[in-house]
């Protein structure tokens, strides 16, 4: 899915890296443990989030992650939004909540990381 | 290659925030050098939950990387509590994280088998109450440990 149709979706707000808005993105993984993030996602994926803090951005950098969606109107802080910008992410925020915004892309097509296997 | 390239950093104890900039980094050189996304994204990740694990568990800490001309090795280094239980704390879902930790994002016990998972060798070294240092290896091809 393309990450401007995301954003028309949710009805977000893009907060950084508007030029990158088509690129697509693969999958999706909704939650607030990046240890989870870390160890399940695997491809070109758009992370959903309430969590508010740098290592959010990390861990979305390191997992090669290109958009990053915050929920229940969440705002990140200017630092947050610097590392994001240097690294081309795409930030935006959104009202809804993660339960609603999963279900949109989802109804919508954008399927979420395959299931884990133990 | 055949001068290994080095890359050192301090990572700091007392400081939530800051944690992960030191593997920010290296993915940054890494990508500079031109090396292959997936050895990257392999190394980064394994870095990445060590250096956290540094942070929250151990105060802090020192970390090396080298690019050798087979591999990438990853060196983590703490004067922390150590490990009591090695094969305990490697088993996904144990951790001794606080709820503060949780409430930020960590705490899963999901770091150390993930590291384990994303790198070719690993060793754990680890006295309670001196500290502890762990070895990643991540080949550049199947086969050339
Ligand atoms: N450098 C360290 N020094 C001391 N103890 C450590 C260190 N690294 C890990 N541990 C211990 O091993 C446990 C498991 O580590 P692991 O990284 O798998 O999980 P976690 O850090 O608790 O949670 P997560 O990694 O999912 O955020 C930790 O809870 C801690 O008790
Ligand atoms: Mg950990």
């Amino acid at each position: 899915m393309k990450i401007s149709r995301m954003q028309e979706l949710l009805d977000a707000k893009v907060l950084c890296c508007e030029e990158n808005l088509g690129k697509h993105v693969y999958s999706a993984f909704g939650c607030d443990l990046m240890s989870d993030v870390l160890a399940y996602v695997t491809d070109q994926a758009v992370l959903l989030t309430g969590l508010v803090n740098p290592q959010v951005i990390r861990t979305a950098l390191m997992m090669d992650m290109v958009c990053i969606v915050f929920v229940r109107s969440k705002v990140p802080s200017d630092e947050m939004l610097a590392l994001a910008k240097e690294n081309g992410i795409v930030m935006m925020s959104t009202n809804k909540t993660l339960y609603n915004t999963c279900g949109l892309l989802y109804s919508n097509g954008l399927v979420g990381t395959s299931e884990v296997t133990k | 290659m055949s001068e290994n390239l080095t890359f050192r950093f301090n990572v700091e104890g007392d400081d939530f925030t800051s944690a992960g900039q030191a593997s920010v980094q290296v993915k940054k050189n890494l990508r500079q050098l031109g090396l292959d996304s997936e050895i990257i994204r392999r190394v980064s990740i394994a870095m990445y939950e060590g250096e956290i694990n540094m942070v929250i568990h151990a105060g802090g800490g020192t970390a090396e990387v080298n690019v050798c001309e087979d591999y990438i090795e990853i060196i983590l280094e703490d004067h922390g509590p150590g490990i009591k239980d090695i094969e305990q704390a490697m088993q996904a879902g144990y951790s001794t994280a606080p709820d503060s930790i949780r409430s930020l994002g960590f705490g899963a016990g999901m770091g150390l088998p993930n590291m384990k998972k994303n790198s070719d060798t690993m060793t754990v070294e680890s006295t309670v109450g001196v500290g502890t240092r762990i070895v990643m290896r991540i080949m550049y091809k199947e086969g050339c440990v």
